[in-house]
């Protein structure tokens, strides 16, 4: 009897023993978890992503936690919805439905935009080579570049199930590319200025005609899925998933799949994938070197990125006689609607008469465009190298 | 495959594939907006 009370004793303390003698990795990434909550309630960083994933983190990091073993609730979480890549799909039909392309319809040239935005997932993939990543890592990597959460977490899990990167890595990337997202305000701005000289930034830019016909509007995600679908099978899921929920809002005709779209389904996605997310952040696995790499070429995906945007900018600028403002280059990313927000406080502050933020959300939903359709053709690539 | 010779392929064929298919599908809406004109509500009401 006494044996049993001290067993059942100990068992209590068994948590606070594992702290102490394997815990170190664990106190990090439960401290890691509270700033998450903190830059998520006081500093209002992507609160909708990161309060479920530091959630999740905090669960797994937990001494003796079973919720990522065999059945437990945030293992089962993953394999339902990201091993199966059905959330961030999911997610992508909220977007689409979320969206507005008229701006886009109105002035498709700047759909270009949303390549040249594109260009720093294909240089960090170099990076990541070189600095001794795996192919497959590398492309997971270099995904952070489509500044797109979903689309990292597609790309990266589609490896992680084939056993090609840590499951681990998954967590780390989709940190890093929402974490970047949030941070495009304080990151897009100095490049700006640092790439355009003050007559380029004060450029006013002609209202782009208004008005688009609703059959053009239905017509749009049709004709982008099956183009795209044909060239880029791939990334079929993800470009249908986005178009899908466009298709249903400018349809007019479902309204409440519209609405679940938006919210319950997109909230659920969210909240779920959010959690699964964070079960992959324990400490053991997620404080590696490669983590801190992958944070570093996250950035370094998204300044270039930038970079590629605002090249373009120039080089039309030029060609166009001085009537392009090449700020506008750096809405191309997929950050939607902030990237265009930044281009347009950032045109004013440099003339009050200036309004780009039509044209920017044409480049952005193009760069939303742009990175689904990158990771597509990345897919696609890999797939004739018989990698995937 | 090399490291080099992967990462060559991918940023020439990557990139180049996104900027020709962004390019067409740019060309595309064009087409459909010809294609889909707006309608002049005032000249609708005046036809009726």
């Amino acid at each position: 009897m006494g044996d049993a009370i001290l067993g059942g004793l100990g068992a209590l303390f068994e948590g606070i023993r594992f702290l102490f003698a394997h815990g170190g990795p664990n106190v990090i990434m439960i401290a890691v978890a509270c700033t998450m909550f903190w830059l998520a309630i006081a500093r209002g960083v992507e609160p909708l992503l990161l309060m479920p994933i530091a959630f999740g983190c905090l669960l797994v990091n937990l001494p003796l936690s079973e919720v990522m073993d065999a059945g437990g609730v945030l293992n089962t979480l993953y394999a339902f919805g990201i091993g199966n890549e059905l959330f961030p799909l999911l997610i992508f039909v909220g977007i689409g439905s979320m969206t507005d392309f008229t701006p886009l319809l109105a002035n498709p040239r700047l759909l270009l935009f949303g390549a040249a935005g594109q260009v720093g997932i294909f240089v960090t993939l170099i990076l990541a080579l070189a600095l001794g990543f795996s192919k497959e890592e590398a492309v997971s990597v270099a995904a952070i570049g489509a500044c797109d959460g979903p689309t990292v977490i597609y790309v990266s899990n589609m490896f992680a199930e084939m056993g090609r990167i840590p499951t681990a890595m998954v967590g780390a990337l989709a940190v890093a590319a929402y974490s970047y997202m949030a941070l495009v305000p304080v990151i897009q701005p100095p490049i700006m200025r640092l790439m355009t000289t003050k007559k380029e930034r004060a450029v006013k830019m002609p209202s782009p005609k208004g008005k688009i016909s609703p059959a053009a509007l239905i017509a749009f995600p049709i004709v982008v899925t099956v183009v795209t679908g044909i060239i880029a099978p791939k990334g079929l899921p993800l470009m249908g998933m986005i178009m899908l929920g466009n298709f249903l809002k400018v349809s007019g005709v479902v309204p409440r799949l519209v609405n679940a779209s938006e919210n319950e389904i997109a909230n659920v996605a969210t909240l779920f994938l959010g959690l699964a997310i964070g079960g992959t952040m324990a400490g053991q696995q997620f404080l590696t070197r490669e983590t801190l790499m992958v944070f570093a070429l996250g950035l370094v995906a998204i300044t270039i990125d930038t970079v590629g945007g605002i090249f373009l900018g120039k080089i039309w600028y030029l060609l166009s006689g001085g009537k392009v403002n090449p700020l506008v280059g750096a809405a191309g990313i997929s950050a939607y609607p902030m990237a265009a927000r930044i281009v347009q406080s950032e045109g004013q502050r440099w003339n009050k008469q200036n309004f780009l933020l039509m044209h920017a959300m044409a480049a952005n939903t193009g760069g939303q465009i742009g990175s689904v359709m990158a990771a597509a053709i990345m897919l696609s690539i890999l797939k004739g190298m018989g990698i995937l | 495959m090399s490291n080099v010779s992967f990462g060559l392929t991918m940023l020439i064929v990557g990139m180049g594939g996104t900027l020709a298919t962004l390019a067409l599908v740019a060309l595309l809406i064009h087409l459909i907006t010809l294609f889909f004109p707006v309608r002049d509500e005032k000249k609708e009401e005046k036809d009726g």
